[in-house]
């Protein structure tokens, strides 16, 4: 699981990764820039046209919900550039590290910002490819490679669903605008096709949001560098499922359904991954299981509808990305310093890391939501938002309650055990401080979250009431953020939680074991994902067994049989058969030629000799010619005439190393020819209806008229080729250049005998040396 | 196949099969033929020659590879299209040039279509050689 980095030139850091720093520096300035104008009450929105005729635009979005998302993506992922130029110094893929990184923090701004559904999915995928990317970044090991993939074909396979509910959502309300759905809640929720559309956008979110029972993921793709995991997994991808449920929770909102997937999945996902969470002895994965606790939490309170829930959202949204991010970064610094992430064995590193270990305390004390911390106005308001559920679903606040006990605890082993506590064991190196590119991010993350704890007003206005306002219009106003509350249910429930956090984290010892324990006898999603691979390619390989013989006469049946029953099919189901047509006046000389080719066509089928059957089809191509020069047109005899003796050549050469005809047992024959049969008369009655309809001789008399006085050519069929339409000639040669290509590069790679000597091109071999000579003279 | 008649019969079949093919391509503009038919033709003789002597001797009587000679056919289709552009007009829309025109001869014309004719003559003749040559060797 070790980050493939830690060389020994890891303190020279390079310049390429201040670019991206820059970038999103720059980005988060103009965002910033815009936050008076939002908080006033103002939207945004910027369109250009894409595909006008689906109503897709690449349309964008600026209003309280998604600047916030804007700012904390640019801003942490300016201190994560920094970070990582540090951190993976002197790794050789360095560029291509901070390039995906880029990539991802682009796509991830163009899904918070994109204002129409298709482009938000084209944003969406584009998270998903380069987060595949950037977790598979250390592909040298099988747990890298295993989790990317795991990680894209969860939230691929959600993204399918996702764009299905889109479309759905989209032809349902008569446009594929964000802004514009927002207005019509009321009557996409009274709809036939609500639920439909619900269940397909929330299998995206969910499992883009790793909420249970698509949770696993997300412990795996730890495998990524830590800046990754800082990013990725903690502030901006896995918070895009959160985005979209409140980015359309104006429109989708309110409803039972709603109410009760979202807060049952979310309860659920908080409190299971804060049990997993103490189990886990590595740091990284603990701060995972804390993060699927967090989405958990989010997910809850936007299955409520108060003012109090909504506000709690927001205000833990941020809280939760400051500290978590800070925290990912601590961790990724232990670990560059000591090459060790144990929880088990780590301990007394304060001493050495002075200042790293004072910006865990700060990030680990919003965490765990003490005050004056933002992190305990965000815990203050989750009880508020709870409480005003229900009674009967007091469970829900229960399970709240004690998945933020544990988170308490959690805190307490991730930034305060492995800097203050006894060590354990004795680390790879000696722990130095980490240099100072790699201190920024962490420190001011964690000053962050004192900051704003202390003087919250600023966030208030700024980010927190225009983000309610977006979810839940400008009519409610977002509850106050203040330390003081008085002295009422949460602040007493608070108190309890961090009593009992206290208590846990002073016994987290025995929990854990009794957690491993209890962990290890019951069954586990990631076995239970490998089985379902598994599963799936025994199916694949049972079906291509099954659909692909190898035997090249059973696929031309299986295709002409497509054919068959979709042509014939149709012509039945629309009672599309044509009459009978008038052939009294067919001249003796065309009869003469339609039974030659007949009397060919049957030759072919009965014949048991392969060259006979070559002669036969030859028979057939001449009486096709013949009929073309019956009707004058001469070019396409002699191309058709042509194209018949190049094939009885090549058909010769492969010959040669043919079986004899029908050695392998059954006969398909009798199957074959009444396919045969079938296909033909249904060819036929096509042809023949298509001949009852008049035909437009517009064309002809066009080019007729006009090949000698335009094109200055008498030879109608070629003007057309190479005047008319010289465009569409072009790419039919283009094509047979390709075609001639690919076959030569087919027959090239079957050879079967490589030790024979290359019997082609002697003039090259010959002009080689010379032209080395030349130049050597 | 090692056969004294067929190859000897070749050596001036296939030259008189080529020499038909441009006849074919040249006056395709007014009678039938033309790029097509005459790249089929074209490569029908070196086809006999490979049946006759064998491939290694077909593709020395080439001198190049027929793979190049079908690219190199394209690229020449293409600049004829392009050609047009030059003059102002619309891609591929043919451009004429009638060398001592009088009252009522036309004289000799000259014209990106026969250009465009031409490419596609190579084209055809690469591709067919290419794949045949290749099926020769490799079966």
């Amino acid at each position: 699981m070790a980050d493939p980095q830690h060389t020994q030139t890891s303190s020279q850091a390079g310049w390429i990764g201040l670019v991206p720093a820059v970038l999103s520096l720059a980005l988060f300035a103009a965002f910033a820039s815009q936050l008076p104008a939002i908080a006033a009450g103002d939207v945004q929105r910027l369109v250009w046209e894409w595909v006008p005729a689906l109503g897709i635009s690449l349309s964008f979005l600026l209003d309280g919900l998604s600047l916030t998302f804007a700012l904390l993506i640019s801003g942490i992922g300016g201190m994560v550039f920094l970070y990582a130029n540090t951190y993976l110094a002197g790794h050789p893929q360095l560029t291509r590290f901070m390039l995906f990184l880029t990539g991802f923090m682009l796509a991830m701004l163009g899904l918070v910002l994109a204002d129409n559904l298709i482009a938000l999915f084209v944003f969406w995928e584009l998270t998903t490819i380069t987060s595949y990317l950037l977790i598979g970044f250390g592909h040298a090991t099988e747990n890298g490679r295993r989790s990317a993939l795991q990680a894209l074909f969860v939230t691929g396979a959600g993204a399918l669903a996702l764009l299905a509910g889109f479309i759905l959502l989209g032809i349902t309300a008569g446009t594929f605008e964000i802004s514009a759905l927002m207005a019509q809640g009321d009557t996409l929720r009274a709809h036939a096709l609500y639920l439909p559309i619900l269940i397909l956008i929330i299998a995206g979110t969910f499992t883009k949001s790793a909420q249970f029972p698509f949770h696993f993921w997300l412990p795996n793709a730890m495998a990524a560098p830590t800046p990754v995991s800082a990013f990725l997994h903690s502030a901006t991808m896995v918070k895009a499922g959160v985005y979209l449920m409140a980015r359309l929770y104006p429109t989708l909102s309110g409803t039972d359904v709603w109410f009760w997937t979202l807060t049952i999945a979310g309860a659920f996902t908080a409190l299971f991954a804060s049990v997993l969470a103490l189990r886990q002895t590595d740091l990284k994965q603990a701060l995972a299981y804390t993060t699927l606790m967090a989405l958990g939490t989010l997910t809850l309170f936007l299955g409520q509808s108060s003012s109090y829930a909504i506000t709690g959202f927001v205000t833990f949204l941020v809280v939760h990305s400051l500290y978590k991010a800070a925290l990912f970064l601590v961790v990724g610094c232990i670990d560059h310093a000591t090459g060790s992430r144990d929880a088990e064995t780590l301990g007394g590193l304060g001493r050495a890391m002075p200042v790293t270990a004072a910006a865990a305390a700060l990030a680990a004390l919003s965490m765990a939501g003490l005050p004056p911390f933002l992190g305990f106005i965000g815990k203050e308001l989750l009880y508020a938002g709870i409480l005003a559920l229900d009674a009967k679903v007091l469970i829900f606040a229960a399970a709240l309650i004690a998945s933020n006990v544990l988170m308490f605890a959690v805190a307490g082993i991730v930034a305060l055990r492995p800097f203050w506590g006894r060590a354990h064991g004795v680390p790879p190196r000696a722990p130095t401080e980490a240099p100072l590119f790699m201190l920024i991010g962490p420190v001011i993350l964690g000053a962050l979250g004192l900051m704003l704890g202390l003087f919250p007003a600023g966030l208030q206005t700024a980010l927190v009431d225009p983000a309610v306002a977006s979810l839940l219009g400008q009519d409610t106003k977002a509850k106050t953020l203040t330390l003081w509350h008085g002295v009422n249910l949460p602040l007493i429930l608070s108190g309890a939680t961090i009593a009992a956090g206290v208590m846990l984290y002073l016994t987290h010892r025995p929990a854990r074991a009794a957690l491993v324990w209890l962990d290890d006898r019951t069954p586990s999603f990631d076995a239970g994902w490998d089985r379902f691979l598994k599963g799936l390619k025994a199916l694949a390989a049972w079906q291509t067994r099954y659909l692909q013989t190898g035997v090249l006469r059973n696929y031309i049946a299986a295709t002409l049989a497509t054919v068959l029953v979709a042509i014939a099919g149709t012509m039945f189901a629309r009672n599309a058969w044509p009459q009978m047509p008038d052939i009294s006046d067919a001249s003796w000389p065309l009869i003469a030629i339609c039974l030659f080719t007949c009397a060919g066509a049957v030759m072919t089928a009965l014949t048991s000799s392969r060259i006979a059957a070559m002669a036969a089809l030859g028979v057939v191509g001449i009486g096709v010619a013949l009929v073309f020069i019956v009707f004058s047109a001469p070019d396409v005899a002699i191309t058709q005439l042509l194209v018949e003796t190049l094939v009885v050549v090549l058909v010769a050469v492969a010959l040669l190393r043919l079986p004899l005809l029908d050695q392998n047992g059954r006969d398909t024959r009798p199957r074959d020819a009444a396919l045969a049969i079938g296909l033909g008369a249904t060819v036929t009655a096509v042809i023949l209806a298509v001949l009852e309809a008049p035909l437009d001789r517009r064309l002809t008399s066009f080019f007729e008229t006009a090949s000698w006085p335009e094109a200055f050519g008498r030879n109608i069929v070629n003007v057309i080729l190479v005047d008319f339409r010289a465009l569409d000639t072009f790419g039919e040669i283009a094509v047979v250049v390709i075609a001639a290509l690919s076959a030569y590069a087919l027959l090239r790679a079957t050879s079967p005998a490589p030790n024979t000597p290359p019997r082609d091109t002697p003039t090259r071999q010959i002009a080689t040396p010379s032209r080395a000579e030349r130049s050597n003279s | 196949m090692n056969s004294i008649i067929l190859q000897v019969g070749t050596r001036y079949l296939a030259g008189i099969l080529i020499l038909f093919s441009l006849y074919m391509l040249l006056r395709g503009h007014n009678e039938p033929g033309g790029g097509f038919i005459g790249g089929l033709i074209g490569s029908t003789g070196f086809i006999l020659y490979a049946l006759a002597c064998g491939t290694a001797q077909a593709r020395a009587a080439l001198h190049i590879m027929p793979q190049n000679i079908a690219v190199a056919g394209l690229g020449i289709a293409l600049l004829a299209g392009i050609a047009a552009a030059l003059f102002g007009d619309a891609l591929f829309t043919g451009q004429w040039l009638f060398l001592n025109a009088t009252e009522d001869s036309k004289g000799l014309p000259l014209s990106t279509v026969l250009i465009f004719d031409i490419g596609v003559y190579l084209v055809v003749f690469g591709a067919i050689l290419s794949i045949v040559f290749a099926m020769e060797e490799e079966i």
